[in-house]
């Protein structure tokens, strides 16, 4: 099908894509090249024996197959930028098929609030338990390809582009990537200090990375030109940013014209994803306060005494799963699904898909207090807790107290039954090591924290939109 | 013989214009000692030069180590200079009001010399509040925050709180729908403050003789924005918070959390 690029108003591919493809591929196989050269150091072989066709086989080295891969970027690099003319575009075939079976499923995967958020924990999940493993450079190298080639590949498709290429989300993008290689290298280094204080008889320094011989150096040099070059470098990279990729500007401020979907900038779309979930008063005041809260108690409620001025993970595996958890999940995991999932009336979108204004999803929600009264206690009993407007003012709160009875129970129950439940259970020795105050300021906030997610469970499960819901008020939690 | 009799008398030798220079009065009101060629100027150095003397002299190998600091607040206090000074510039040719912002950002974008400046600064911002998230992320993970260190993490989480308001006050300025669209949804939340907030739970708690004190013109949102809606007020009153009150606030907490790594043992090292 030959697809010109000046008629269709929505092209998967054009010349400049396939240019700026073709230059991504082409920078991937030159990284290959020096990830090849250090593979050949190493000087390992692999026996390749082809099902037994080659009788014993024969020893390649390893870095063949980088070399074979590196030269298969760099064919198709070119191949990108010699047939980037418009009259080639519609042969080209390395691209994704639009709702082709790779697109379909991803996106029914990302799409979908409850398959996203079991796998952004699972995979956090995983990335810790299997720690040791993903840490092998192999590994990270090969994660780092596939990271990459899914973004190229991606390119490839119009939606795509049109949420990740927007100025204000290419830095969520870079985040992404970041948090992704600081993360690896945070366990890269974790794991090996885990592996060498294992074996450490105490005597002696704290045998970790970069302790051994470390002497005191003078400042300057050592770190004053690290400093300038990180200064010089960080100006290329910001005047480079700002010379090719525009600031946005929309039209002129219009207090008449709401945009469809609204967004708030980037770093707090977290917190209006929480809006889905609770309301304003929590989602936007209660939630941040709590989340500023937290991040200054840590210091004072951790405990621990260990693991200061280093990396490790099983001195401090609960603190580090906690915060893995709060940052990469309830953070980071949320900003992203605001920012490239969230579409007209904060529909959720799949990466490759439309933004339909017209897409409907029904809305089915209730109330914790429906589901006791109307469908539980009511047709049993006869008793429903009404009020009139004619009613007096304390008829009226009680009725409404009544109402929501169940809501405040759970709510009163899981603030001041867990605590001293994990107290004398699971969380025994921390309540012993950290005293009374500390313990349940600690346990407070653990629970607020567990709130998002246990509410997006009751949500995803009963369809539950509030445990207790007092409109009268402005009260719903 | 005085010092510059004998410099002059050196200088009869062969002598280089910059020897010349580093000879002449004024380099060495500047700067009282030899250039860092040796030991012991490289201490020097370190002691009498104003910007330098936030370092120590010495430090230990491991905790200047890129793959242990990876660098994040040396980038974050650097984009925060960057963004000081691109904002100044900017600053010259921004008037922030309903007739001249936009039109002042078109001219920025289209026209001006350098407009560059404002490419640089928003992208700055954007990279800083990343730097910050990772910074702070990495001082956790080498449980960094753990005594001696508890209140500079606690400094460090009141500047986190700052970037995101400085970013967040910045971002209504070029008063295009992107601007106060994001700054309308942002500042809803404030509506909704227990107590304070006009939609918020227990708003009715505050009032005098049947009269609710909050309303819409008096509550949090109303203080956030100077106005019921994102308008002329809120745009100058985000202008003085983002150029003024919150970089003065920023900088003196900065200044803290300076200070306080010297004082709580320089950079967290293993003991």
């Amino acid at each position: 099908m030959h697809v010109d690029p000046f008629i269709d108003p929505h092209p998967n591919l054009t010349p400049a894509v396939l240019q700026g493809l073709g230059w991504l591929y082409l920078v991937l196989s030159v990284m290959n090249v020096f990830w090849c050269a250090r593979v050949l150091k190493q000087d390992e072989h692999v026996r390749i024996r082809l099902f037994g066709m080659l009788g014993k086989g024969v020893e390649i080295p390893r870095a063949a197959s980088w070399a074979i891969y590196s030269s298969i970027l760099a064919t198709i690099a070119f191949m990108h930028m010699s047939w980037s003319s418009a009259e080639y575009i519609g042969k080209f075939w390395l691209s994704l098929t639009p709702d082709g079976l790779i697109e379909s499923s991803i996106d029914s995967i990302v799409a979908n609030p409850v398959s996203y958020f079991v796998l952004s924990i699972a995979g956090t999940a995983m990335m810790i338990f299997f720690r040791e493993w993903l840490v092998k450079p192999t590994v990270g190298w090969i994660m780092l390809n596939v990271a990459i080639l899914f973004m190229a590949l991606s390119m490839t498709d119009y939606d795509f582009r049109q949420i990740v290429g927007k100025p204000d989300n290419v830095p969520i993008v870079a985040l992404l990537y970041l948090v992704g290689g600081f993360t690896w290298l945070y366990f890269f280094h974790a794991v090996e200090n885990d592996r060498r204080l294992e074996n450490w008889d105490g005597e002696g320094a704290i045998p970790v990375l970069n302790n051994e011989d470390n002497e005191k150096v003078l400042v300057w040099p050592d770190l004053v030109y690290a400093e300038l070059i990180c200064m010089i470098a960080v100006t290329t990279v910001l005047i480079a940013w700002g010379i090719v990729l525009d600031a946005p500007l929309e039209e002129p401020a219009s207090s008449a014209k709401t945009p469809n979907p609204s967004k708030a900038p980037w770093y707090f779309l977290g917190l209006q994803e929480m809006l889905v979930y609770y309301d304003p008063w929590l989602a936007g005041v209660v939630f941040p306060t709590m989340i500023i809260g937290g991040l200054i108690a840590v210091p004072y409620i951790d405990f621990n005494k260990v693991g200061n001025g280093y990396y490790v993970f099983k001195q401090r595996a609960f603190s580090v799963i906690t915060f893995l958890f709060g940052f990469l999940t309830l953070w980071v995991a949320m900003i992203i699904l605001g920012t490239f999932l969230r579409g007209p009336n904060w529909n959720i979108f799949g990466i490759y898909e439309f933004w339909d204004v017209h897409k409907l999803v029904a809305l089915n929600n209730v109330m914790l207090s429906e589901l006791f009264w109307v469908d539980l206690v009511t047709p049993i009993t006869g008793f429903a807790p009404e009020y009139k407007n004619s009613d007096p003012e304390s008829v009226k709160t009680l009725m409404i107290l009544i109402r929501e009875a169940p809501g405040f129970i759970a709510l009163i129950a899981y603030f001041t039954v867990l605590p001293p439940l994990m107290a004398i259970s699971c969380l025994k020795t921390f309540f012993h090591r950290m005293g009374f105050l500390r313990y349940m300021v600690f346990t407070h906030f653990l629970l607020m924290m567990a709130a998002l997610p246990l509410k997006m469970v009751l949500r995803w499960t009963f369809n539950l939109k509030y445990l207790v819901n007092i409109p009268e008020w402005f009260f719903n939690i | 013989m005085t010092v510059s009799a004998a410099c002059y008398a050196e200088s009869t030798h062969s002598m280089s214009v910059g020897d010349y220079i580093r000879g002449s009065q004024i380099w060495k009101s500047i700067f009282r000692h030899p250039a860092p060629y040796d030991r012991r100027n490289r201490i020097v150095v370190m002691l009498t030069n104003f910007f330098l003397h936030l370092h120590p002299v010495s430090v230990k190998q491991q905790g200047i180590a890129l793959s242990y600091t990876w660098c994040m607040g040396g980038i974050t206090f650097f984009l925060f200079l960057v963004e000081t000074i691109t904002g100044v510039l900017l600053m010259f040719y921004y008037r922030p009001t309903l007739e001249w912002a936009y039109q002042d950002i078109l001219a920025l974008r289209d026209v001006t010399t350098l407009g560059v400046m404002r490419e640089i600064h928003r992208w700055g911002a954007h990279a800083m509040v990343i730097t910050v998230w990772l910074h702070m992320y990495r001082v956790f993970l080498t449980g960094s925050y753990k005594p001696p260190r508890e209140f500079n993490w606690v400094v460090g989480v009141l500047l986190l709180v700052l970037t995101l308001l400085l970013s967040f006050t910045g971002y209504l300025l070029p008063w295009d729908q992107l601007a106060i669209w994001a700054i309308t949804v942002g500042s809803n939340m404030a509506r909704a403050t227990p107590v304070l907030g006009h939609e918020g739970p227990g708003f009715q708690l505050l009032n005098l003789g049947g009269y609710d004190l909050i309303t819409s013109g008096s509550d949090a949102r109303f203080l956030l924005l100077g106005s019921r809606f994102v308008g002329e007020e809120t745009l100058n009153r985000f202008y003085i918070l983002h150029c003024v009150a919150i970089p003065l606030v920023a900088a003196g907490l900065i200044a803290i959390h300076f200070w306080r790594i010297r004082k709580d043992g320089g950079i967290s090292q293993p003991l």
